[in-house]
């Protein structure tokens, strides 16, 4: 049923040629799954960093007065754990994702512009090389190497030259701004793909979740990372040219970078989260053996989160005496968002409702996903309310909610989404073995460090402390939290060795291992560079099924 | 409060004896009622959540283990449902009603919390946050002091709220005592506001909770809750000028001709510097460098000699005095009760 295709050159042939050549073709190369792959494994590579800044931080607070990291170090560790988190592993990673698969789903050979996609990956490399490249240069040409330490949001007037002279503020500045410029250059990409290079018969109420959230979070990146960049450009004068639009010692405004920052950082988080939602959208029917439960509810779902997250960015203000009627108008527009996210949970749970569940890796994740995702909405609701939010806010019970929202729920669905996607990407199947011990030390470890994060926060320990008093009573939750970070450490070391060994001896895959609805599964795996031999004609939301089924189109059913 | 729509009455036997000063600053154990009232929100907050948790894990667990591929089922396909629109819109009605109660219920203690008038009788203090201490000021009193806020206990029948105006002179930092009221910011270029009513006396611990430089971790607060004469005994006492000890004349000296007094206040000597902390009264204060150390003679020669051995990264310089300089300082500052 597939469409095969042969590839340019025999194994053998390719396996002789020399790795520049190798390397050359990757580097110039315009092909959506190479800069999909790419943007992924940079992605992961930056993971790896962040993580061990995450592993010197836990160390240094296992036990209150330890002397592993200085001060300053552990305030430029946590900087760049954040940054890093945020704009060079979980952009990228969604990205990458969307690079690969959109145009595979939707029955095109590319993306609509395939240099403006190599010129924004390269962006964003190069944007993570400059970030890192402080760690040497931060403070100059002359000075010491350092890099920035004003948190990942840089809140002013920290950021002005009084408080952190020397360049690695503007590191910090340059890097995320080059990397915004990258990431709106494929959100255009794929904005454009999607809405022009439809394959025929895929018709919008036919395209798959995982594109729709794509689409989605790219119109949003759109709203949102222009008005991040021109703030950076204004601290950017303040710095500089002795502008005064954050410098409070002028008649600056501190609160107004707040703005700016949240209104792009918080729908930030859907743009990172609707990708995962559209992850576990495709992997739980596949699974579950069942039709995705509601696709035009879930659907909308997705677009109103994107519409309402555009509106909330100032629950990250609450403490900043905005006033009652914007504190309440905000603790409002935040609960609303829990309404679509909630629809999108019982879609899900009433999709595998009834079906019968292959508990495979790539369903395993989804699974820990639903529960620690619960957990993560949950407290968000918390959150949303302002008067617990004033106590909660800038507490380790923060700390404890975005990381259920990043780690629980978004990382998971990404892991899902490696091992779902990886028979397709490099036509071997990952181990189930490796990937039940990735899957059950990740869940412990991570539970064990974020859950136990709650209680400091709500035993008053704030977060960003390089340290904190014996006489807290917070040193036994430090100590478990600490605790969880080497299982999680093994994890993906595990996982590292998965991907490695499966590489060269895991089972071939096939065109389609999980016996999936969705046209990716219709080429070879991995698929020639054109995509398709000719380009399958779209019957319905699961055109895999029709083929299946000729008996039983879905077509009849939407 | 007293009359006011939020706030719970103490439970009988909560802190009978006052508190201890080690003790954790749990969000659960308020004793002002703004964070009695958050307390009272928080568990409506939580019932709630639990509540759809265990309803929605519950759903899902069973529906992982009852619907398990099992062997045999073989390759059949199970039966393909679409969607259904009354369970849909169920599940989206049901959600937007349980969001417009939270919604009420949170926008009242909203404006409870933060609608509070001052009454005129109030006692007003300006906490101004620095790089890395507390500047305290009671404009009215005529006291200056640092890292301890000093306050009146509030009896809910005859309410002696304190009210606390937040400033900042360089970054922006944040007021946070869990046991009093949720944090509010102090921001350069702008006033905040909050509010304190403690019924307990006692001391109440916190910290700056927003990062404000390399020693943020190093920014804490101690609340001091006094019955209402003990209070007034310690604001005569503040309101004393510094005592002019003879017998350490000689480091009083030293402390007038060094740089100290550029930073430093000494009331009724010429020091008069404003970027550090108010040292009228150092030695009634508990900690030094804002809680890095204890108050005590080794800790502060030690501080003076070398403050960033200490506290890396402090502002205040290494003065580089000589052995017999720094005893003679510390005996000065040691007078200043």
């Amino acid at each position: 049923m597939s469409v095969l295709s042969p590839t340019l050159m025999s194994p053998e042939a390719a396996a002789r040629r020399p790795w520049l050549e190798h390397a050359h073709d990757w580097v110039v190369t315009v092909d959506h799954k190479r800069l999909g792959i790419m943007y992924v494994v940079s992605g992961l590579v930056f993971f790896v960093v962040a993580g061990i800044e995450a592993t010197l931080m836990r160390l240094q607070l296992a036990w209150p007065g330890l002397h592993i990291v200085p001060p300053e170090t552990f305030n430029r560790l946590f900087t760049m754990h954040g940054t890093s988190m945020v704009f060079l592993v979980g952009i990228p990673i969604v990205f990458g994702f969307g690079n690969y698969l959109v145009p595979l789903m939707i029955g095109a050979r590319d993306l609509a512009f395939p240099r403006l996609n190599a010129f924004g990956f390269w962006m964003f490399l190069f944007a993570g090389l400059l970030l890192h490249w402080s760690f040497i240069g931060g403070e100059g040409l002359s000075g010491s190497g350092s890099a920035p330490a004003v948190g990942w949001f840089a809140y002013a007037p920290l950021t002005s030259r009084a408080f952190t002279p020397g360049n690695a503020t503007d590191y910090w500045n340059l890097a995320v701004f080059i990397a915004g410029v990258g990431t709106i250059g494929t959100a255009i990409n794929i904005v454009a793909t999607t809405l022009t290079m439809r394959g025929p018969g895929m018709t919008l109420g036919r395209m798959p979740i995982f594109v729709w959230t794509m689409v989605t979070v790219s119109a949003m990146t759109l709203f949102i990372l222009p008005p991040l960049s021109a703030a950076q450009i204004m601290l950017l004068l303040d710095r500089f040219l002795g502008a005064h639009f954050f410098d409070t010692q002028a008649g600056g405004s501190a609160v107004m970078w707040q703005h700016f920052f949240w209104f792009f950082g918080h729908p930030e988080v859907y743009v990172l989260m609707l990708p995962g939602f559209g992850f576990v959208s495709e992997i739980i029917p596949v699974f579950s053996r069942k039709v995705i439960f509601g696709y035009a509810t879930l659907v909308a779902a997705t677009v109103s989160i994107g519409g309402v997250a555009l509106s909330t960015w100032a629950h990250h203000m609450f403490v900043v005496g905005m006033g009652t009627g914007l504190n309440a108008v905000f603790a409002l527009s935040t609960m609303l968002i829990a309404v679509p996210t909630g629809i999108k949970i019982f879609n899900w749970l009433a999709t595998m409702y009834g079906g019968r569940i292959r508990f495979r890796t790539p369903m395993l994740f989804c699974c820990a996903f639903l529960f620690q995702f619960l957990c993560a909405g949950l407290t968000g609701v918390m959150l949303s309310v302002a008067p617990f939010d004033w106590q909660l806010s800038d507490s380790y019970f923060v700390v404890a909610h975005f990381h259920f929202v990043l780690i629980g729920g978004l990382l998971f669905a990404i892991f899902a989404a490696i091992y779902y996607w990886f028979p397709k990407v490099t036509g071997r199947m990952l181990s189930e073995r490796l990937g039940r011990w990735h899957f059950w030390l990740l869940v412990v470890g991570f539970n064990l460090t974020f859950l136990t994060m709650h209680g400091q926060g709500v035993l008053g320990m704030p977060r960003r402390i390089y340290t904190y008093p014996a006489d807290r009573g917070w040193e036994m939750w430090n100590l478990v939290t600490t605790l969880g970070v080497p299982l999680q450490i093994v994890a993906v070391l595990i996982f590292a060795v998965n991907v490695a060994v499966s590489l060269r001896r895991g089972e071939r895959a096939g065109d389609d291992p999980w016996d999936a609805w969705t046209l990716e599964w219709a080429t070879s795996s991995p698929p020639p560079e054109y995509n398709f031999e000719t380009i399958p004609v779209t019957t319905s939301r699961r055109p895999l099924w029709d083929m299946k089924h000729p008996d039983d189109p879905d077509g009849p059913h939407e | 409060m007293d009359q006011g729509p939020i706030g719970t009455e103490l439970a009988a036997g909560d802190h009978p004896q006052g508190v201890p000063t080690a003790q954790t600053p749990s969000i659960f154990d308020p004793v002002s009622s703004p964070a009695l009232a958050i307390r009272e929100l928080s568990f409506v907050v939580l019932g709630l959540s639990a509540v759809i948790f265990v309803v929605v894990a519950g759903v899902a667990a069973y529906t992982l283990v009852r619907f398990r591929n099992r062997p045999g089922d073989g390759r059949r396909e199970p039966p393909q449902v679409y969607g259904s629109t009354q369970i849909e819109l169920a599940w989206t009605v049901v959600p937007f009603l349980i969001v417009m109660v939270l919604f009420l219920v949170t926008a009242r203690y909203i404006y409870g919390i933060e609608g509070r008038a001052m009454p005129s009788d109030a006692l007003e203090v300006t906490v101004v946050g620095n790089q890395w201490w507390w500047e305290i000021r009671y404009p009215r009193l005529g006291i200056v002091t640092a890292n301890e806020l000093h306050v009146p206990v509030s009896d809910p029948a005859r309410p002696a709220p304190t009210f606390i105006t937040l400033q900042s002179v360089d970054v922006i930092h944040s007021f946070w005592v869990p046991q009093l009221a949720g944090k509010m910011d102090l921001i350069p270029n702008k006033t905040n506001r909050m509010w304190i009513d403690p019924r307990v006396p006692g001391t109440y611990v916190g910290q700056c909770a927003e990062y404000c430089g390399t020693q943020h971790a190093w920014m804490l607060l101690e609340v001091i809750v006094h019955p209402r004469d003990e209070f007034d005994r310690w604001v005569a006492a503040q309101q004393t000028p510094a005592v002019a000890d003879p017998a350490a004349r000689a480091g009083r000296e030293l402390f007038l001709s060094l740089s100290c007094i550029n930073c430093h206040t000494v009331r009724g000597t010429p020091a008069n510097g404003v970027f550090g902390p108010d040292l009228t009264h150092l030695m009634s204060r508990r900690t030094i460098a804002a809680g890095a150390a204890r108050n005590t003679p080794e800790a502060l020669r030690a501080w003076v000699d070398a403050p960033g051995a200490i506290k890396p990264g402090v502002l205040m310089p290494a003065m580089k005095l000589a052995k017999s300089e720094l005893d003679s300082l510390t005996t000065y500052l040691l007078t200043l009760r």
